[in-house]
């Protein structure tokens, strides 16, 4: 990581720039291995019914490589449930971070603005550090940070599709004007994706599928990792302006007669 | 007596408390929580808060996810 480029969120420092969700992988040592090679230092978990019958819990994994858990509030349809699912989190982890999600429906599985700006307003006052999984709406963006969220996590595109960065317009707009982090959460299908994503100017990516259901996750968490780090780099180095006609980079003058 | 625990009828023993439960059914209070007739009971109380018949828990944990 480097120590000149800090990624802080809510005044603590995180080691890398890729968030990773624990969603979808195949097995736990699949967890465990991600971990190894992308160095992911925080990673998001939902809360459900206690199972008696599983063995292994995926909080193991992420303690025993010293990564942080960021709960979600994933399934949650309204601010009354998603508020109660934070709570329970923050008993449970003992920890006042939560990944706030508020789904619409399941099959866009898209953010509900109102209700997710009603649920951050709640718990912000309840004194959590929201990180709102929101749409890619510059406003929206606005209104979560000015209901003092830490941080805001617009969506490339739907959770699971692998769309990449659908309007990457509206990404930048988001980073523009943004006054905490910004973590592209949702949509990202390979690594170009997630390049882009810092190219734009986001603070981190926040995946899972995209590790998780990869035909070698390890392959694409190493991938991820590495692109994350390619277009943060990118990002700070400046990009050359686009430009419609060619422009050489070998010298005019000079040229033999031949 | 009976309590309604993650949806199910349950039989617990009278006067057990939350974090007896807990333990019971999680083997540690570690990444677990517990919210009783919709309230989220908050973890200092556990040792403390007596369940009473009929009331219904649920018992949450961390799972993979996000």
């Amino acid at each position: 990581m480097d120590s000149e480029d800090p990624f802080v969120i809510d005044g603590v420092e995180l080691s890398s720039r890729l968030i990773l969700g624990t969603g979808g992988a195949p097995s736990l040592q699949v967890i465990d291995d991600v971990l190894a090679v992308s160095n992911s230092a925080m990673c998001t978990v939902a809360m459900r019914r206690i199972d008696p019958a599983t063995s292994g819990s995926v909080l193991d994994v992420l303690d025993k490589r010293g990564v942080r858990v960021l709960p979600n509030t994933a399934g949650c349809r309204t601010a009354h449930e998603a508020v109660r699912t934070a709570q329970l989190a923050r008993e449970a982890l003992e920890i006042d971070w939560v990944k706030l999600e508020v789904i619409a429906d399941e099959r866009t599985l898209l953010p509900d603005p109102i209700e997710l700006l009603d649920a951050a307003q709640t718990l912000v006052a309840q004194g959590f550090r929201v990180l709102p999984y929101t749409n890619d709406d510059p406003v929206l963006a606005r209104r979560l940070q000015q209901a003092g969220c830490v941080a805001v996590m617009p969506l490339g595109s739907p959770i699971g599709t692998g769309l990449g960065i659908a309007n990457p317009h509206n990404i930048e707009l988001i980073v523009g004007e943004a006054q905490v982090p910004v973590i592209l959460d949702a949509g990202i299908g390979t690594a170009s994706d997630a390049a882009l994503a810092m190219e734009l100017g986001c603070d981190g990516v926040l995946l899972a599928s995209a590790v998780t259901r990869a035909q070698d996750p390890v392959r694409m968490a190493e991938a991820m990792a590495l692109a994350v780090r390619a277009g943060r780099l990118a990002r700070l180095a400046g990009r050359i302006p686009r430009r419609h006609h060619a422009h050489a980079s070998s010298p005019t003058e000079g040229m033999a007669v031949l | 007596m009976n309590i309604e625990l993650n949806g199910t009828s349950t039989s617990v023993e009278d006067g057990t408390t939350l974090a007896a439960l807990i333990e019971q059914v999680a083997g540690s209070t570690r990444g677990s929580a517990a919210a009783v007739d919709g309230e989220v009971i908050p973890r200092s109380a556990w040792p403390t808060f007596e369940l009473s018949p009929g009331q219904s828990v649920e018992l949450i944990t961390a799972v993979q996810g996000g």
